[in-house]
């Protein structure tokens, strides 16, 4: 038997590369998908909890949490196209439209 | 032991992928790496006694949402994005960022304590089938929240069409 450790573990290991694809990417895209292995690390770490503590509430969050997934990916592709279409720019340090 | 070796190899192979998502130059790469991914994290579900969700992650995740990411690679141009600078200039700000997040995590598994655990057994579940279980949770326990899902993704639906639509 696998202790539960290890699959938090592995899902913290994802997490984190998660974010730091984030923070040090400059393509808008590859930032999306940061995002998407984000809420795919914490989807492991619930079915385990789900699995170990013998639970089905953490599967259904699972459910949620891929349709949010799913929103958030249509409509941030959507944001890409139409800053593409206006700017050209796919990346994050070529807007400077806020004064960011 | 098996069961560790299998663990072992998932692990392994999911971490050099996501490294690899988040370090290629060429997105379309970086897409790829991911289907690849998906298919473990599915493997991993199975693994875990949850086959509906790994049936889900495959159509969901690698039918729906990297296919919609790969529409949108190949529609923008990316030739300069293979000869360009790939990190932003505060690259050691986010990796230091990172590491820290990471020692924190690993601090708090080390004091993880389970609690206690809930009717749903394996054997249960192997009684009742997965998908009937899950599906006997999520509309009783949990319509609301299963309604209010679909509100978001009808918010998706019309937000998507109006950002993308082409304005006059």
């Amino acid at each position: 038997m696998v202790p539960l450790e290890w699959y938090i573990g592995l899902s913290t290991v994802l997490f984190v590369i998660g974010v730091v694809g984030f923070l040090i990417r400059r393509n808008i895209l590859i930032m999306l998908m940061s995002i998407e292995l984000m809420l795919n690390s914490v989807n492991i770490s619930l079915v385990a909890f789900s699995h170990y503590l013998q639970d089905l509430r953490g599967q259904v969050l699972v459910f949620f949490i891929i349709t949010v997934a799913a929103a958030e990916a249509a409509i941030g592709l959507a944001i890409l196209i139409s800053l593409f279409r206006n700017k050209e720019a796919v990346h994050t340090d070529e807007m400077t439209e806020m004064k960011g | 032991m098996l069961p560790k070796i299998f663990f072992g190899y998932f692990a392994v192979v999911m971490v050099v992928l996501s490294l690899l998502i988040v370090t290629r130059k060429n997105p379309v790469h970086s897409v790829l790496w991911m289907l690849a991914l998906f298919f473990h994290i599915a493997g991993l579900y199975l693994f875990l006694n949850a086959e509906f969700l790994a049936a889900v992650q495959v159509i969901l995740y690698a039918g729906a949402i990297l296919v919609l990411f790969l529409f949108v690679v190949m529609m923008l141009n990316l030739k300069e994005e293979v000869m360009g600078e790939r990190f932003g200039k505060e690259w050691p700000v986010g990796i230091s960022i990172g590491a820290f997040i990471l020692v924190l995590f690993f601090f708090t598994i080390n004091k993880f304590s389970q609690g206690p655990t809930g009717q749903y057994t394996i054997e249960r579940i192997k009684a009742e089938t997965h998908t009937k279980a899950i599906g006997s949770v999520l509309y009783t326990e949990f319509l609301l929240p299963f309604e209010i899902a679909s509100l978001i993704l009808l918010i998706a639906i019309v937000g998507a069409i109006v950002l993308a639509k082409k304005t006059k």
